[in-house]
């Protein structure tokens, strides 16, 4: 997994809210055996039509915007538990998702995938959406181990777990972790009761 | 009591290896099912860093999500998803895990196999790379989806490291009317808290109405439970869940039955113990539900109509006005399978119904049995015969149209009344337009060619 700390980017926005899923990347592309390439059928439904042409209206497809940060309406995420979503966006060049809720699985997804899902307020994603609405240029600030995100002079100061803010700054994955607990783990399994 | 805990919080510091500094704990894990379309890049993973499977005896696999549902016996046609479930078979006889394949008579969707089998048991702690990994919870366990990273995890060490969720209970009190089922009540409640109103919590359902279902009606309502947001959902194991697992192939046996039973007999939320968040239903308020829009909070009773929305993308999409009945409207699909009920009381429920009648003109209908032994199961009853002189067709086991991975979709433009779980955009085929309901509503949604208050038409 690669390290994220800083980071300086412009965003694409995406004002919808609930977005599953299933949006993210349709079931249908779910068939690859390896966690490359599903970049390219990122929203595939709603960014190309039934004959595979682009979609104008849609945000990726307007060069207006552009940046490894995604703005997104409330509950971003939800549904299926498929990592291929995180794959998705971290495969199309996204490193940081901005919403005022994510689902659950994604969000433990994202950050497995070295994504950095920023919880902010209704208040101030509306004035995040605002501000690119004004000016598609305006420039995003990441500082990870500050937990502070610099949008238009307003400076928001994110929570994010402990553990999982560490694994992100070091490119670290948990399963390095479990595996060095493998003792602890059979000391466990002993004393445990199955049935 | 001193220190009284939620049947919740009991099964999790059962299974808590140690803590995590940052407020996470390492949870041991009792089961994995694994499935072809989750488990390859997690099988690859773990070839690549050269580790072992850790426990494998605690895994179970299947191929349900990608594989077709008509020609079985024959080599799958479609290139892709041939490659994703012979990827599965060849991961499985490498890593030497267990596998009930297209074909196998222990086949069938992952969450219709395990408590089937027997697998599913009260106090468990449960994954699968799939987000209605919480139907085990019926059984009193902690079931829950992960994503593939986890699923590595897991077969690399039997653990994951998580959050504490918070803790919800909903209670149903009261009895549930005529022609209303356990599929109508998860959808009420979804309807009322919303797709992201269980988000941080772990759901257990009480009251009397649930203790009254059946173990098939409880899984329908623990299945959904991530549609409000939820890490799961979860029901305290009684007499019904004990007469359920009885017998089957892999319960407890002899002595082994008695500790078990004496274990189980301890899972239950005690008094005085505090929920995070807690919500009371009266099961007389609930009627048979349907959704009009592209997620499973957006339910209505189905006597009801199409509410005002501020943002109208989802109803362009269903191609609905606000203020508009469901009742009356005529749909061109129905489709009954899906891990939330394509259970056998499913099946005879709609047999039940449909029997002596037959499908609408304008209804094409896809009756996709849960398991291979739910299929065995409503041959030896006859079933078959009833669907087929109904004009429905009865396919082989598989997750099918529920999210359209295989053959099985719905057109662009047309509706389907579907007992699955999802009605999101493009869920059952790019374009199709999913209304879910009970197996009952949709039974008689097929016959009548139009979508109808089923209660007017029980005998």
């Amino acid at each position: 997994m690669e390290p994220i700390n800083q980071l300086t980017s412009t965003a694409v926005p995406l004002p919808i809210e609930d977005v599953d899923t299933d949006q993210i990347i349709p079931a249908r592309f779910l068939k690859a055996v390896t966690k490359h390439g599903f970049g390219d059928n990122l929203f595939r439904d709603w960014r190309y039509d039934n004959t595979d042409q682009p979609i104008p209206d849609f945000v990726l497809n307007n060069d207006t915007y552009h940046g490894s940060v995604l703005v997104a309406g409330k509950n971003f995420g939800c549904g299926s538990s498929r990592e291929h979503a995180a794959w998705a966006l971290a495969d199309y060049g996204f490193k940081v998702v901005i919403s005022s809720f994510f689902a659950d699985i994604f969000k433990g997804n994202a950050m497995n995938n070295g994504i950095v899902p920023i919880t902010v307020s209704d208040a101030q994603l509306d004035e995040i959406f605002k501000s690119i609405e004004a000016d598609p240029e305006t420039q995003f600030d990441l500082d990870l181990n500050q937990q502070t995100l610099k949008v238009n002079g307003l400076v928001i100061n994110f929570d994010i777990d402990a553990y999982k803010k560490d694994c992100l700054i070091k490119g670290h994955d948990d399963i390095d972790y479990l595996i060095s607990l493998k003792s602890e783990i059979e000391s466990f399994e002993a004393n445990q009761v199955i049935y | 009591m001193n220190n009284p805990k939620t049947l919740f919080d009991k099964i999790w510091d059962a299974h808590v290896v140690r803590e995590v500094p940052g407020d996470r704990q390492v949870l041991y894990i009792d089961r994995h099912f694994i499935h072809e379309v989750t488990s390859p890049q997690a099988f690859a993973g773990l070839k690549e860093r050269g580790l072992p499977i850790f426990r494998k005896e605690k895994i179970v696999a299947t191929a349900d999500h990608n594989i077709p549902t008509i020609n079985q016996h024959l080599p799958i046609t479609e290139p892709l998803s041939r490659k994703q479930v012979d990827t599965l078979t060849d991961n499985c006889s490498e890593f030497d895990i267990p596998l009930f394949g297209m074909g196998h008579d222990k086949q069938g969707i992952v969450h219709v196999i395990g408590p089937e089998q027997g697998i599913t048991k009260p106090g468990m702690t449960i994954v699968c790379g799939d987000s209605h990994t919480s139907t085990h919870g019926a059984f009193g366990s902690i079931a829950f989806g992960i994503g593939t990273s986890q699923v590595e995890q897991v077969m690399a060490s039997q653990s994951l490291i998580l959050d504490r969720p918070k803790t919800m209970r909903i209670t149903i009190d009261g009895n549930l009317s005529a022609g209303v089922s356990a599929k109508d009540i998860i959808l009420y409640i979804i309807s009322k808290l919303t797709t992201s109103g269980g988000t941080g919590y772990f759901v257990e359902y009480a009251g009397e109405a649930i203790r009254a279902l059946s173990m098939e009606a409880r899984m329908t309502i623990c299945n959904m439970s991530i549609e409000m947001g939820a890490r799961g959902g979860m029901i305290a194991p009684d007499d019904t869940t004990y007469t359920y697992v009885n017998g089957r192939e892999h319960a407890p046996k002899g002595d082994q039955w008695d500790a078990a039973l004496a274990y189980w007999k301890t899972l239950y939320t005690d008094d005085g113990a505090k929920f995070d968040a807690e919500y009371n239903y009266d099961a007389a308020d609930i009627s048979p539900m349907i959704t009009y829009g592209t997620n499973p909070g957006m339910g209505i009773a189905i006597n009801g109509v199409v509410p005002q929305l501020k943002d109208h993308k989802a109803l362009d999409y269903m191609g609905l006005n606000e203020g508009e009945y469901l009742v009356g409207k005529e749909v061109q699909h129905v489709f009954i399978g899906s891990c939330t009920n394509a259970r056998i009381e499913d099946l005879r429920q709609v047999a039940d119904f449909v029997k002596g009648k037959h499908r609408a003109a304008n209804i094409k209908v896809m009756v996709v049995p849960g398991s291979k032994a739910v299929e065995a199961q409503a041959k030896e009853e006859g079933l078959d015969q009833v669907f087929l002189s109904a004009g429905f067709e009865l396919r082989s086991p598989g997750c099918s149209a529920c999210l359209g991975m295989n053959a099985d979709k719905i057109p662009a433009g047309e509706y389907c009344v579907s007992t699955s779980n999802r009605n999101f955009e493009g869920r059952q085929g790019p374009g199709a337009r999913t209304l879910l309901a009970s197996p009952l509503t949709a039974a008689a949604t097929a016959i009548y060619g139009k979508i109808v208050d089923v209660r007017h038409y029980l005998s």
